[in-house]
């Protein structure tokens, strides 16, 4: 009977204008992690409460919501976020990138190029940067003022020191039009030439820690690197054995206990069109051919 | 160039660039409430010259020399420093940015714990680096190879680059936070207590580095001990502190050798013999 009735989106209109306004702030001072007052939201922390709360901030009744977990449509993460906000908030939801107005992402940036229309909203474990190099947050605070990255370039150093490369393959720190060192949540290092020069709004929430920041629309963002070390986007030597795609950023599955492995899209929308456009892979047999047999 | 120091046993400071003085502190002071930890100094620094503040633990020269190089305000006074420019500046007019850049470019600090001046998760090459890459240095085999001549300068194997401080031992680290400092040809190094807690052949070595790399490079430092051995080794000019007021002022032996006050008698007399 009383089931329980809650306003659009989850997330009072109070506590929205709180979160808008950090946005807002954050797309004044790109890369600028500002503080806001984060809510517990019915999930635990680490399951995206900061990106639903931004999302929660921004929908609207006519938007499309797409939800990924490392690229994928279909895992319970994304599965979860989707079903919470077509229940809370009605609206439409969708899994295809081209499609979708807001989309929120889980450590991956969709392979289609993103338009001017959408908006990115990512979820982030560890906004800061320097936390692994200077514990204090007074002092990175402080560091992040007065622009005193130097510390940022002994973590690659080391890389190289350790590994003879940059070793880092994620959360790969990056300049924000040329003024803050901002850390682009976990995502591959492979997405991190996308977020350069992005039509789309790119909205960064850590539930957890408290800190929205923000990309800009046509925002400059340069991977930091040495000269004689340049930044190289990683990826798989290999093609996606459903999709044949050799552009996209790919995950390997091990498909049993002798070794054998398959790299398949990890964008699944992005694997999917392809397949459906007729591109096919070494691991994906033609389309109704046992039906045919039988 | 003409040296003429090089090979004879005395040390001589390094024909100053400029006759103004690098650091003028004038009238200095700090208290907390009713306690004066450190009242009413005033002195001159010029280039290539080596001031040693000796005095008892509680006499006030850390705090003075925390002062001095902009990490606490005083309460009364100034400290003035003569910039690269040529130009003389009050630190406590300088911005935070300006003070901070300062710090890690044109100064050194030598901290008596390594621990506190140094990374000790990251490597050596890293920690002597990091100074040239928070000045924008961005080439990696360049920075290694500033990291990999220092470490050898201060009688560090350059094969133990790679390795983190936490490996090195004592006198190792305190030699890896001096490289760490000097990387950027800073021209007024601050030492507290450099020698404390090393053993006494360690001292010696590190003290020898000290002096070679002083007269080499024609710093300038401001050494806090109380150890009035370390002061007679690196220093030209010495100040007893007792109180929290400098009692005595003048040229090293002339101090430790003659001394006026009744404190710095009592105070050189303690030493004990070898």
């Amino acid at each position: 009977m009383n089931a329980p009735t809650y306003n659009f989106a989850y997330l009072d209109e109070q506590t929205k204008r709180m979160i808008r306004r950090a946005i807002l702030k954050a797309i004044a001072i790109p890369g600028y992690q500002v503080p806001f007052a984060s809510r517990e939201m019915p999930m635990p922390y680490g399951w995206g409460t900061g990106g639903v709360q931004v999302t929660a901030a921004i929908l609207g009744p006519i938007d499309k919501l797409k939800v990924i977990d490392q690229g994928s449509d279909d895992t319970t993460n994304a599965i979860s976020i989707r079903k919470f906000f077509e229940k809370t908030a009605g609206v439409a939801v969708t899994t295809s990138t081209g499609d979708a107005t807001v989309i929120q992402t889980r450590h991956r940036i969709p392979e289609a190029t993103l338009q001017a229309h959408q908006v990115l909203v990512y979820q982030v474990p560890i906004p800061e940067p320097l936390r692994f190099l200077e514990p204090r947050e007074t002092e990175t605070r402080r560091m992040h003022a007065l622009a005193e990255y130097g510390l940022m370039h002994v973590k690659l150093y080391e890389d190289i020191a350790r590994f003879g490369h940059i070793a880092t393959s994620y959360a790969y720190p990056v300049k924000v039009n040329a003024r803050y060192v901002m850390d682009p949540s976990p995502t591959p290092k492979f997405d991190n030439p996308k977020m350069d020069n992005c039509a789309a709004l790119q909205l960064f929430g850590a539930g957890r820690e408290k800190r929205i920041y923000a990309i800009p629309p046509y925002t400059s963002v340069v991977s930091l690197d040495f000269e004689d070390h340049p930044f190289e986007p990683y990826k798989h030597k290999a093609c996606c054995a459903l999709c044949n795609a050799e552009d996209s950023y790919l995950d390997e599955i091990v498909t049993d206990n002798k070794g054998s492995r398959m790299f398949v899209c990890s964008d699944t929308d992005y694997c999917e069109t392809r397949q459906s456009q007729g591109h096919r892979g070494s691991e994906n047999a033609a389309p109704y051919a046992e039906s045919a047999n039988a | 160039m003409l040296d003429v120091t090089a090979n004879s046993g005395h040390r001589a400071a390094p024909v100053p660039a400029s006759d103004e003085p690098l650091l003028v502190a004038a009238n200095l002071g700090k208290s907390y409430g009713r306690l004066a930890a450190c009242r009413d100094v005033s002195f001159e620094l010029y280039s290539g010259e080596v001031l040693a503040i000796v005095g008892e633990s509680g006499s006030g020269k850390s705090t003075l020399l925390q002062i001095l190089s902009g990490q606490l305000a005083s309460t009364t006074g100034s400290v003035a420093y003569r910039m690269r420019d040529g130009v003389t500046r009050d630190l406590a007019t300088m911005g935070e940015a300006e003070r901070r850049f300062l710090f890690r470019t044109d100064w050194g600090f030598v901290h008596q714990d390594p621990a506190m001046g140094l990374r000790m998760a990251v490597s050596a090459g890293a920690n002597v680096g990091e100074r040239l890459m928070a000045v924008g240095h961005n080439h990696y085999g360049k920075i290694r190879d500033t990291a990999s001549s220092w470490l050898e300068r201060v009688e560090i194997s350059p094969e133990r680059i790679d390795d983190a401080p936490r490996t090195y031992s004592g006198g190792m680290r305190q030699r890896l936070q001096i490289a760490r400092n000097l990387v950027t040809e800073p021209r007024l190094v601050f030492m507290d207590e450099p020698t404390g807690g090393l053993d006494v052949s360690v001292q010696a070595r590190l003290l020898d580095m000290m002096r070679t790399l002083v007269s080499e490079l024609g710093l300038s430092a401001i050494v806090v001990t109380h150890d009035l051995a370390v002061a007679r080794l690196l220093s030209h000019r010495v100040m007893v502190m007792q109180g929290g007021r400098v009692i005595e002022t003048g040229l090293t032996d002339q101090v430790l050798d003659d001394p006026r006050e009744p404190y710095t008698q009592l105070l050189v007399s303690s030493i004990l013999p070898a």
